[in-house]
């Protein structure tokens, strides 16, 4: 079959604005839309600007608007979405080329939250000792890739680019609640600002988004709650 | 060791946190007295039945004196707070955002201070 893509092409060596292309490639109806893409850079057109790595799920680097919804063109089947599919860049981030953004702003609020375990005391013997309900309590938010595809998903983060976003705050959430971690105060002090779990407007946009099925809402609702009977 | 301190991290206001509960909180207190509201207003009393006689006896009782007060506020507050979230979201120069907000305010407190004047000095006129 043929499948036809319409790609939202930006070059900031030549363009000033960003301009649609339509290209139509060979595929089988259970390629990959990332499959579709790397026919037209390799055979049709090596101009073309995404980045990929992985191929299988787990790196999270091709993710991209397809048909305006954020998806992983790794895992996305080309007979499962409209003809001519629509390709677009994340939103929110700003476009270096094509489908390449500058994930700079997304990394830097994903360090600001502190995404790694924190605990300066004496190791046991053995080994840290943690009940399966405590590993089950953040079990959902281990499993992100760091994509991006909900926070350039989320409507409180395209207006305010301040804003911590999604991706940091399932980040948060898979320390805060480790039985092991030791800085839940500070992590929470930091998602009470302004620019924190607040801005969530519980627009379940992430949720949708998430390649990886994360309850995103559910966990951010889970820090509020947190944060309430933290302070009251 | 890392520096732990050297993050972004300042003390936060619950600011956010309390406007946020607030919003929760006020929401209920909002969803039952409205319902109170329709039920007098709209299915115990038909329309054609409310007029100024009507409302001068209710506003006898200083019970729904306080009640409409009660509703006042919470009413204007939830509102204006909701408003404030959206000035924050979609209004990004500082000096707009603060010229919106104190007229939103200022708004605000007129409704209360006008509403509330009605409330406490309304003397029934008898026909």
């Amino acid at each position: 079959m043929d499948v036809k893509l319409r790609i939202k092409r930006f070059d900031p060596e030549r363009d000033d604005k960003p301009h649609w292309q339509e290209y139509t490639v060979p595929a089988e109806p259970t390629d990959r839309v990332l499959d579709a893409l790397l026919q037209i850079k390799g055979y049709q057109d090596g101009t073309l600007a995404l980045r990929r790595s992985c191929a299988h799920g787990v790196c999270g680097s091709c993710a991209m608007r397809i048909n305006h919804l954020n998806r992983l063109a790794c895992k996305t089947l080309v007979k499962d979405v409209k003809q001519p599919i629509v390709i677009e860049p994340l939103k929110g981030l700003p476009v270096i080329k094509d489908l390449v953004v500058d994930m700079e702003p997304f990394f830097e609020k994903f360090r600001i939250v502190k995404p790694f375990l924190v605990n300066d005391e004496t190791p046991p013997p053995t080994e840290w000792r943690q009940s399966i309900e405590e590993r089950a309590r953040f079990d959902d938010t281990t499993k992100c890739i760091l994509c991006a595809s909900c926070t350039t998903s989320c409507p409180s983060f395209w207006t305010n680019s301040e804003y911590l976003g999604p991706a940091s705050l399932v980040q948060a959430h898979r320390f805060i609640f480790d039985t092991r971690d030791r800085a839940a105060a500070e992590r929470l002090d930091i998602l009470n600002a302004r620019e924190g779990v607040w801005r969530c407007r519980t627009i379940f946009n992430c949720v949708e988004a998430c390649p990886r099925e994360i309850n995103i809402t559910k966990a951010i609702g889970q820090i509020k709650k947190a944060l309430v009977y933290n302070r009251f | 060791m890392a520096n732990y301190t050297m993050s972004r991290a300042r003390p936060s206001s619950n600011f956010e946190l309390a406007s946020w509960l607030y919003m929760r909180v006020s929401g209920v207190l909002i969803a039952f007295f409205l319902l109170g509201h329709i039920v007098i207003m709209h299915i115990l009393h038909h329309v054609d039945e409310i007029d100024y006689a009507f409302a001068a006896e209710r506003l006898a009782n200083p019970f729904w004196r306080i009640y409409d007060l009660v509703l006042l506020g919470l009413v204007v507050t939830h509102g204006l707070s909701g408003a404030r979230t959206v000035l924050d979201d979609y209004v990004h120069s500082r000096g707009w955002r603060a010229l919106l907000k104190t007229i939103m305010w200022a708004l605000g407190v007129l409704f209360l201070v006008v509403g509330a004047f009605v409330l406490f000095t309304f003397q029934p006129v008898t026909a």
